[in-house]
């Protein structure tokens, strides 16, 4: 056992969705884990990559320094990255904000909003909470990513072929149905 | 030989012989012999336009738009050579990271021609720098919606109001990076004679302008591009009959 | 707004209510009201009959219109790369300072108006502005005070004192501060000039003999791209249809050039017989002369020079006695857009429209101005062709080299001791050149513009002339200290804002080219953008639908073919690391400021690991 290659997975800027997708895979899920032992991920819930890892599976764009601070942590420690989902490719749903200037953003979410009751009339600024970066960017301009896994999420199929293919060492080429976008 | 056939002139499209009327664009003679060039601005009933640049053939070794290049007799044209897939795709790209385009919640999704040219080309993941520019959403009419996001500037909607409308509904405004969609009212598409049953609005490739309370009619995945790529009518010989 | 209103009814019916005149109105409307406001669109579009949309088409294209209203002195401080290179920076600061606004704003008491703009034509006496119509050359920050404080108590631009310059500028019409710098006079366009001798003698030869003699002289286009001026006519004299027309291009936007404006000033009639000679030859009985707003200091000379010729019979009917052979000129004004230089958006803006460029072919020949065949020509060819008609065309061909005969005028700016105007046969080389304008140490020279090419010295000697170094003029020469890839990347900006935005490749690409050039600038470079930049210029160059966009990576592909050390030193600094597309840095700097607290990633590093 000492010899399968290692995964790491985890989720910047997402939703967990595309962690949900990889869990379709419905019994291939057996099939993956003798193939392969997971490092770091919320599936077993390792915080931090404890070795070297063959493959990464980055969920999510970059919203925060936090975000960069972890995707750079998975360039560092894994062979190959995987941009997984929209969020990962292009931004995703989170980047809706980056028409908006940051400062709005967050005072028509603490401040101004129709809804907000914040008697403090300040924006959060908790150490706990990691800095927002301006806009959120996708992965592949934060690190070099090896591979792109658009969709939102990419089916269970795509992410499976994916995953078949890099264990395999053979070229990933998805058919087309499996690239989508939405 | 006809004498229909002895009219009409003859050039070769990645070394297969086409034949075709004087007159017809490159894009219109390839697609009547079943060859797809693929194409954004360009579409059948509305004038040659020429904006979007992703039909870009070589024509005698020159780089030209298939969708308002006129045919020639002889002409050599290339077409499907990797060096043109990867302009085109660097064109494309350039489209998906130029606008905003979130196809996890657009209502064109699957039945978008960008997102299908996408999908074509195998775009993953666009080799430029997304751009994230400020745009507007014209809500004001009351079946229609204009969502600037997504527009490409493809003029399809300006030429079908004028052309196949009869109006004039829609036309660019400003220029360059500022260039948008402009329409013939002060206070947005409201204002405008655009009817639900215009052309115009029917004739966006991607999902600037969609009509209100008919989305997602046809669920995701049994739509249009979910399967077959675009193009593929083209290529199945069935072009004429569209 | 009534006014507004009210404005735009008068103006126009000053033109008729002519459609055709939408340019001229929509100049007149920003003049007189300060800018085109909805209502103006809403108005123009009733008394024209036209979609307001379309009105607004128009309206929002062009750099000198405005729908927020303008001060009453609008100063566009040009800041083209030479203008930059002799301090229109420090003029920048110093009309900020003077009138506590910023470039795109307008001083409340509702006076002035800062704006930036690109090369206005006179690189030869940087750095330059334009106060409403009138050129302020060699602006130093004192001249800067002087004019705000002479603008603020007078009122009016009668009150500013200009030293008027050589030549005809200071003819009781131009009156203006330009100088002509016109160092040397060739054979061809600033040759004594005699009007009428050139056309008397074209009326004598049957039309079709002129196009003879003009392709016997080998001319080719004087605007850059070289195209052979009898062949043009010939296809525009064969081409069917009621009416043809003769246009001259006087949009003089490429940066670095201003020859044409001293053509205009000193040799305006030879213009306009070439026209008429033009007309005569491909049977056109309309000319239009498409001068570039940035011009109109020179409308009111030109329009007399018009009219002298009209009384003398040169132009109007029956001209110089010829039965039937009738022509006249009018002038179309730019109104700030660089892409009107290229002559089928030329066209569309004559048209009254916004400056797209049209869909080639067709091409001017068959279907130009109104869809009717229309011979264009640059400023200095008409020129040409008169002096061809005049002398004959082995006189002409017999200077100048074989494939580029005749003289070429070159605007020469920048690192010099005389920048100005040259007219010197075809075939000089750089070198010598550079020796003429007094130019030393010499790095780089930029031959044709922006869109030209830059060139280091292994490349100085080389002949000017088409099939070595094209250029429709302008040269402009960079001395020691001089940045090539901070003066790319100037050009860049130039072509971001000039896009006309109608193709893809221009409209994107130019920004998309422009910021990774910028990385390099800002170290932030790595390896693989040398070949992005490589690859996303030639999908530019090779995609884009007219002239600029194809020429638009130029400065980007001329200097990596030139200057390809100074882009690897900058990729050196920072090894083969793997960079973000962002300074990370200042990614958290505004949430870093909301919080009151340093990074805790990004303090001092700018981030990025190794791949």
């Amino acid at each position: 056992m000492a010899n399968k290659p290692k995964v790491a997975t985890c989720s910047l800027a997402g939703c967990f969705g595309c962690h949900m997708s990889l869990l379709d895979i419905d019994d291939r899920i057996l099939k993956l884990v003798e193939l392969v032992e997971f490092d770091r991920s919320p599936i077993n819930d390792i915080k931090r990559i404890e070795g070297r890892c063959a493959i990464g599976i980055i969920e999510g764009g970059c919203c925060t320094e936090d975000n960069v601070h972890v995707l750079e942590h998975f360039r560092e420690h894994c062979d190959v990255l995987v941009s997984t989902g929209d969020c990962a490719t292009m931004g995703g749903i989170p980047a809706l904000r980056n028409t908006i200037p940051l400062r709005e953003c967050l005072e028509e979410a603490y401040l101004k909003g129709p809804s907000v009751y914040n008697p403090s009339g300040r924006l959060p600024g908790d150490p706990e909470i990691p800095l927002m970066l301006d806009k959120v960017y996708p992965c592949h301009e934060v690190v070099k990513i090896d591979y792109h896994l658009p969709g939102c999420p990419p089916s269970a199929d795509a992410i499976w072929e994916t995953l078949v293919a890099l264990l395999s060492g053979k070229p990933l080429s998805l058919p087309y149905g499996l690239i989508k976008y939405d | 030989m006809s004498a229909q056939d002895a009219a009409k002139l003859s050039f070769t499209i990645d070394g297969k012989e086409v034949k075709a009327e004087p007159g017809q664009t490159i894009l219109q003679a390839a697609a009547l012999a079943g060859i797809y060039i693929p194409h954004l601005c360009a579409m059948k009933g509305l004038s040659p336009w020429g904006s979007c640049r992703v039909c870009t053939v070589l024509v005698n070794g020159k780089p030209q738009a298939a969708c308002t290049m006129p045919v020639a007799e002889g002409m050599i044209v290339e077409n499907d050579t990797a060096e043109l897939k990867d302009l085109r795709s660097s064109i494309v790209e350039m489209l998906f990271v130029e606008g905003n385009h979130f196809c996890m919640f657009c209502e064109k999704s699957g039945n978008c021609e960008l997102q299908a040219m996408g999908y074509r080309l195998g775009m993953l993941q666009p080799r430029h720098d997304y751009m994230f520019p400020t745009r507007q959403v014209d809500a004001s009419h009351p079946d229609v919606m204009l969502d600037h996001n997504r527009c490409i500037l493809c003029a399809r909607c300006i030429r079908a109001s004028k052309e196949l409308d009869g109006k004039n509904v829609f036309q660019f405004i400003h220029r360059g990076a500022h260039k948008r969609i402009g329409v013939d009212a002060a206070g947005g598409a409201g204002g405008t004679n655009l009817a639900v049953t215009d052309k115009a609005a029917e004739a966006c490739p991607v999902g600037c302008i969609v009509k209100k309370r008919v989305g997602f009619a046809v669920p995701i995945g049994q739509r249009l591009y979910d399967t077959k790529p675009i193009g593929s009518h083209i290529e199945a010989g069935r072009a004429a009959k569209e | 707004m009534t006014d507004n209103a009210s404005v735009s009814r008068q103006v126009c019916g000053n033109f008729g209510n002519d459609k055709g005149r939408l340019m001229d109105i929509l100049i007149g409307v920003q003049a007189q009201a300060g800018c085109i406001a909805p209502e103006a669109l809403d108005e123009i579009a009733k008394s024209l009959s036209m979609n307001r949309v379309e009105v607004e088409s128009a309206a929002t294209f062009y750099a000198f219109f405005s729908d927020k209203m303008r001060g009453r002195f609008v100063i566009r401080l040009c800041n083209d790369v030479i203008d930059q290179l002799q301090g229109a920076d420090r003029v920048a600061a110093a009309f900020r300072a003077e009138l506590g606004i910023e470039f795109g704003q307008t001083t409340a008491d509702g006076l002035f108006s800062l704006a930036y703009t690109p090369c206005i034509g006179m690189s030869d006496q940087a750095p330059a502005v334009l106060i409403n119509d009138r050129v302020v050359t060699k602006v130093s920050t004192d001249m800067v005070r002087e004019i705000v404080q002479t603008l603020r108590t007078g009122k009016s631009l009668e009150h500013l004192k200009l030293t008027l310059g050589d030549g005809n500028n200071s003819h009781p019409l131009v009156r203006a501060m330009v100088n002509n710098n016109l160092r040397e006079r060739g054979a061809v366009v600033f040759a004594p000039y005699t009007p009428g001798v050139a056309l008397q003698r074209a009326l004598s030869e049957q039309p079709v003999e002129i196009i003879k003699i003009i392709k016997a002289s080998r001319l080719r286009g004087r605007g850059g791209a070289g195209f052979p001026t009898g062949m043009k006519w010939e296809f525009t004299r064969a081409a069917p249809g009621e009416r043809k027309f003769v246009v001259c291009n006087a949009d003089e936007g490429e940066p670095g050039t201003f020859k044409d404006r001293v053509i205009l000033t000193e040799a305006p009639g030879l213009v306009f017989e070439g026209m008429t000679i033009a007309g005569y030859a491909v049977g056109a009985s309309e000319g239009i002369v498409y001068l570039r707003g940035e011009y109109a200091y020179l409308l009111a000379y030109l329009e007399d020079v018009l009219a002298k010729r009209r009384a003398a019979g040169l132009l109007g009917r029956d001209i110089l006695g010829k039965a039937g052979f009738k022509f006249d000129i009018r002038i179309q004004l730019g109104a700030g857009a660089y892409v009107c230089g290229e002559e089928t958006a030329l066209l569309s803006s004559c048209e009254g429209k916004a400056g797209n460029p049209k869909t080639r072919p067709p091409f001017p020949a068959q279907k130009g101005y109104l869809d009717m065949p229309t011979v264009i020509n640059n400023v200095e060819t008409h020129c040409a062709a008169a002096r061809i008609v005049e002398n004959g065309p082995s006189w002409f061909a017999s200077m100048g080299t074989k494939a580029s005969s005749g003289t070429k005028v070159f605007s020469v700016s920048g690192d010099c001791a005389q920048p100005g105007v040259y007219e010197i046969p075809f075939g000089i080389t750089v070198q010598e050149l550079l020796a003429r304008v007094g130019a030393t140490d010499t790095i780089a020279v930029q031959v044709g513009g922006a869109s030209g090419r830059m060139i280091g010295p292994s490349e100085f000697g080389r002949q000017f002339c088409f099939d070595q170094l094209a250029t429709g003029g302008s040269v402009m020469v960079f001395g020691k200290g001089r940045d090539p890839l901070a003066i790319a990347h100037g050009f860049m900006d130039f072509f971001v804002e000039e896009s006309c935005g109608y193709c893809t490749p221009c409209r994107v690409g130019t920004r998309l080219l422009r910021e990774r050039l910028g990385r390099f600038l800002e170290g932030r470079a790595e390896a693989a953008d040398l070949d992005y930049l490589e690859k996303t210029s030639k999908v530019v160059k090779n995609a884009s639908r007219c002239g600029l966009g194809q020429t638009a990576p130029n400065p980007i592909l001329s200097t990596l073919q030139s200057f390809r050390s100074e882009y690897e030193r900058c990729i050196k600094k920072n090894g083969t690391v793997f960079l973000p597309s962002f300074d990370p840095g200042k990614a958290v700097a505004v949430a870093a400021g909301i919080a009151g607290r340093a990074s805790e990633h990004f303090g001092t590093k700018k981030g990025g690991v190794k791949a």
